[in-house]
């Protein structure tokens, strides 16, 4: 039995906005002190109330528009209701029916390393929704005694999720998908996704189900597995991989003895590179979801929308294009490039600076590459200069010249005899020799012509 | 018997300087400590800060001028109900639960009024969470009726309504759901007024039904109460369901009440059951406002029994969700001090949200909500305001409550359509019973016409200000 995985992926981006999603406190928790970006909102005294954050909502949709997203004018907040002691509320505010975002896509080029061949392949988005962060819970021995604590100053930084439909097949599509969005929601300005400090949390859903004739994808509902896993607790691309392709392996012993995988919940265990069961269906819970009351819905104008995406930075997809024509670059040189905006920016400028300096595209884009320059300390302009200088010719007289290549043609007869039996190379030598003889950079071609002159 | 004055008569005497905020809160001070054995209004009295408060308003009330503008409640003694948060005050919203609970924040509406000059005298009983229609579900006992104190007050804000009807205070702040301002109001016999919703912030009130919950004033009159409304109203950004509609001049307004002013009378109102000296006197009240020159119109609309369902899935919904945050890890007291009918409550509504019963009730109910707010919608294109009774009853005996689960939804059956509209709306006294207790009749305006309520109720209370029974005095 042939059996292909079939994998959906929930990712949680949080957003670097400066205040938090539903109060004015601080967004900036990261290893600040525990409890100290905290206010009556985000602790969920009795009375608070959440008044969302403009800002937010603005990048959760760009985060969609930048998907291929739809953005229905109609939109709402809704309570998720469940107990855990980091949610302050009982509650956490997030969407449900009506998300911000939905039905977009992303396309992926993927390398598959084994096959050695790329593809293309189109990851459709199902939604892409806004909600808050919870507390975090501190596990510690205060005075001896084994405590838990909570630090709620996470409480309340907003959060989007994007949701994918099951449409990969394998650990790679999913980590291309994944290099993909966080190069995005970077290029948007919107997160740094840094996965060390959970601004990017990922939680893909696993199952496996047999390679039927006409089997592709993207698979239809009704031909989707009856069970499906879901992973939690990943916090990097190679855990993601890890953890599916262990998954892989434990789904198909289990469907291979003819048993059905159960649908739960489980955890990843980064000491052995293996999943463990957190919960199953029956334990599933139930979240009571509701409209938020508190916060009256959203009926956006269609303008607003257009508004936002004309604010919205040009994409990875459409730069590296736009360099590879407008620059005459290779495809390589371009992705390298675009992988980051600060580094595409930062070659744009000197490109326009280099051009009064007869400095080419090429040239800057090889520097870059090559030389990685810092860029936080050169400045564009002065990286022109370096080039130009690097290149400079220095201006010898015609006698000078003259001079030193009848003294380099004597003293080397032996090379000036085979270039003119014939042998071509042996002019770059004669050339090179020529060079030795300046303290300064001289152009090769200048020299080239002389000795040809000589020569013949 | 300073404590006896309304808002309007303790300003100019203030200013007069007949007598100092001092001198005010102590007479409010002297009332409660007096009669607060027998009414059980008050949970926590804040005598120290309301006396350094009217200190501070004595200073200032020296300026005059500008200062007395920028400060329309300088120097006046309020209640507040108690589940309004109070910086460094417990705020209890009479469950155990928060027994010991001491907010690090004022609500916007305490803050509104410290900043208007007021004087706060203390917290004010309450049902549970605002859970009821008697005060009877307190945990800290039920407030009892100044007219009668074998009676109850009404609720939830039994408290406020109680104080201010044994001049305890000038003025108190109540919230309504549906009903809580109103209906107790209308039981002690003062003026209650349920703003719109969205009107008057909730931020900082220990949230009930979120989607309803309106604070508003409960007063010796309607000009207090329209006082009090031009303090509290306005847009709230700590409240993002609080309306930028400009607040009215109700109070300057109050007496430019239009000629061709028009109520409506829906029979659906008098329903069967309805207490026959209830009816009998507001319908005698209509009458009185027929001759004051008001065009009376009849109109129909939905019997209000079916907002009782919509009201009930929708408010235990929400109940079920604003009391999960009481876990047990944070406010001392675990989930086990929630009294039977926040415990009923929490059950019905969680089962009311559950997979697989959503639709069937609370998308049900908020479907029959809008055709309710329609149905209003409707009637106001017809008339100015809706004239009814306010209770279907007299204030009832203490222990009426008892096994009754769905007492506070009959007690407010009438006040019920209105409030998961959105509406505003007021209860005057119109007269007393042959038992000697208070009978009340609401005036029901369209969303944000507090200043249209206003002016028929103070038009109201003002023809009817020489009436005998107006004269009457609670005998504690």
């Amino acid at each position: 039995m042939k059996l292909t995985p079939i994998i959906g992926l929930e990712v949680h981006v949080e957003l670097k906005t400066k205040s938090k999603m539903f109060c004015g406190c601080s967004a900036d928790y990261f290893g600040k002190h525990p409890n100290t970006h905290t206010c009556p909102v985000c602790l969920g005294l009795p009375g608070a109330l959440p008044v969302p954050n403009k800002r937010a909502i603005e990048w959760c949709i760009m985060i969609g528009l930048a998907l291929n997203c739809d953005i229905p004018l109609f939109s709402k907040f809704d309570r998720k209701n469940y107990f855990y002691p980091d949610l302050p509320k009982g509650y956490q505010i997030s969407q449900y029916d009506q998300p911000f975002a939905i039905n977009g896509s992303l396309k992926l080029k993927v390398k598959n390393e084994k096959l050695k061949k790329e593809y293309e392949k189109t990851i459709r988005i199902r939604r892409v929704h806004q909600e808050e962060d919870t507390g975090k819970l501190i596990h510690q021995a205060v005075n001896g005694e084994k405590v838990s604590l909570i630090d709620f100053n996470r409480s309340g930084v907003p959060l989007v999720e994007i949701v994918t439909e099951p449409d990969f097949e394998s650990a790679e599509e999913v980590i291309e998908y994944l290099k993909k969005l966080q190069q995005i929601v970077r290029y948007l300005g919107v997160s740094d996704a840094n996965m060390e400090r959970g601004e990017m949390r990922l939680e893909p859903n696993i199952s496996l189900t047999p390679r039927i004739s006409n089997f592709q994808f993207p698979i239809s509902n009704e031909n989707l597995p009856k069970y499906k896993v879901e992973v939690k607790n990943i916090n990097s691309f190679k855990f993601v991989e890890k953890a599916i392709n262990y998954e892989i392996i434990r789904q198909t012993e289990i469907l291979e003895k003819g048993e059905t995988p159960l649908q739960e919940t489980r955890g990843f265990v980064e000491v052995s590179n293996s999943t463990v069961s957190q919960r199953t269906k029956e334990e599933a819970s139930d979240y009571r979801y509701f409209p938020e009351p508190d916060i009256p819905p959203f009926r956006w104008i269609k303008s607003q929308i257009s508004n936002l995406k004309s604010q919205m930075p040009e994409l990875p997809d459409k730069k590296l294009k736009r360099f590879g024509k407008e620059y005459s670059l290779s495809p390589s040189d371009a992705e390298i490039l675009t992988r980051q905006r600060e580094v595409a920016d930062y070659f744009e400028k000197a490109v326009n600076d280099g051009k009064k300096f007869k400095v080419s595209p090429k040239q800057i884009s090889n520097y870059i590459i090559h030389k990685k320059p810092n860029m936080k300390e050169v400045l564009p302009a002065s990286l022109v200069q370096s080039i130009v200088q690097s290149t400079r010719v220095a201006d010898v007289g015609e006698d000078k010249l003259r001079k030193v290549i009848e003294k380099v043609v004597k003293a080397n007869p032996k090379a000036a005899q085979d270039f003119k039996k014939g042998k071509e190379n042996a002019i770059m030598y004669l050339v090179g020799q020529v060079m030795r003889e300046f303290p300064q950079r001289i152009d090769a071609e200048k020299i080239k012509a002389s000795l040809l002159a000589k020569l013949k | 018997m300073l404590n006896k004055l309304t808002i309007k008569q303790a300003k100019e005497g203030l200013k007069k300087k007949e007598f100092s905020s001092v001198e005010l809160t102590r007479a409010c001070l002297d009332k409660i400590k007096q009669t607060d054995d027998k009414l059980n209004a008050f949970i926590t009295l804040t005598e120290k800060e309301a006396l350094e408060q009217s200190k501070k308003a004595d200073s200032l009330l020296a300026f005059q001028g500008e200062t007395l503008e920028a400060k329309p409640l300088l120097g006046i003694p309020i209640a507040v109900k108690d589940n309004f948060s109070t910086i460094g005050i417990r705020t209890t919203a009479s469950s155990k639960v928060l027994d010991n609970y001491i907010p690090p924040f004022d609500s916007t509406v305490v803050a509104k009024l410290k900043k208007a000059g007021a004087v706060i005298l203390g917290k004010t009983n309450m049902d549970a969470w605002a859970h009821g229609s008697s005060t009877e579900t307190s945990d800290y006992g039920a407030t009892r009726n100044p007219w009668n104190t074998s009676h109850l007050p009404g609720g939830s804000s039994g408290g406020s309504a109680a104080s201010v009807a044994a001049n305890q205070c000038i003025a108190a702040i109540g919230s309504e759901t549906a009903g809580s301002i109103r209906q107790p109001a209308s039981w002690c016999g003062v003026v209650g007024l349920k703003p719109t919703y969205g009107r008057v912030s909730r931020y900082g009130v220990v949230a009930m039904g979120s989607s309803l919950d309106s604070p508003g004033p409960i007063t010796k009159t309607v000009e207090d109460g329209a006082l009090i409304l031009e303090v509290l109203a306005g847009k709230d950004p700590m409240d993002a369901t609080t309306s930028p509609l400009p607040v009215g001049t109700y109070l300057s307004d109050l007496s430019n009440l239009n000629e061709d002013f028009v109520i409506g009378i829906s029979d659906e109102y008098f329903i069967t059951g309805l207490n026959p000296e209830v009816e009998k006197a507001v319908k005698k009240a209509i009458e009185k406002l027929e001759e004051m020159g008001a065009k009376i119109e009849k109109i129909k609309l939905f019997d209000p029994k079916y907002a009782i369902d919509v009201y009930t899935i929708i408010q235990r919904s929400e109940v079920s969700s604003n009391l999960a945050r009481y876990d047990g890890i944070r406010y001392g007291n675990d989930r086990s001090f929630f009294g039977e009918e926040a415990k009923r409550r929490i059950m019905f509504g969680t089962h009311a949200l559950s997979s697989g019963y959503y639709d069937q009730y609370y998308n049900k109910a908020s479907q029959v909500r809008s055709v309710i707010i329609e149905d209003f919608k409707k009637a106001f294109e017809k008339v100015d305001v809706i004239v009814a009774p306010t209770s279907p009853s007299l204030a009832l005996p203490v222990g009426s409550t008892k096994d009754q689960a769905m007492f506070g939804e009959l007690a407010d059956v009438l006040v019920e359509p209105s409030s998961i509209a959105g509406l505003c709306g007021i209860n005057v006294p119109v007269r007393f019973s042959k038992s000697n207790l208070p009978i009340g009749m609401q005036i029901i305006g369209p969303q944000f016409a507090e200043k249209k309520v206003l002016q028929a109720a103070h038009k109201y209370g003002q023809e009817t200000q020489n009436e005998e029974w107006r004269k009457k005095e609670p005998n504690l």
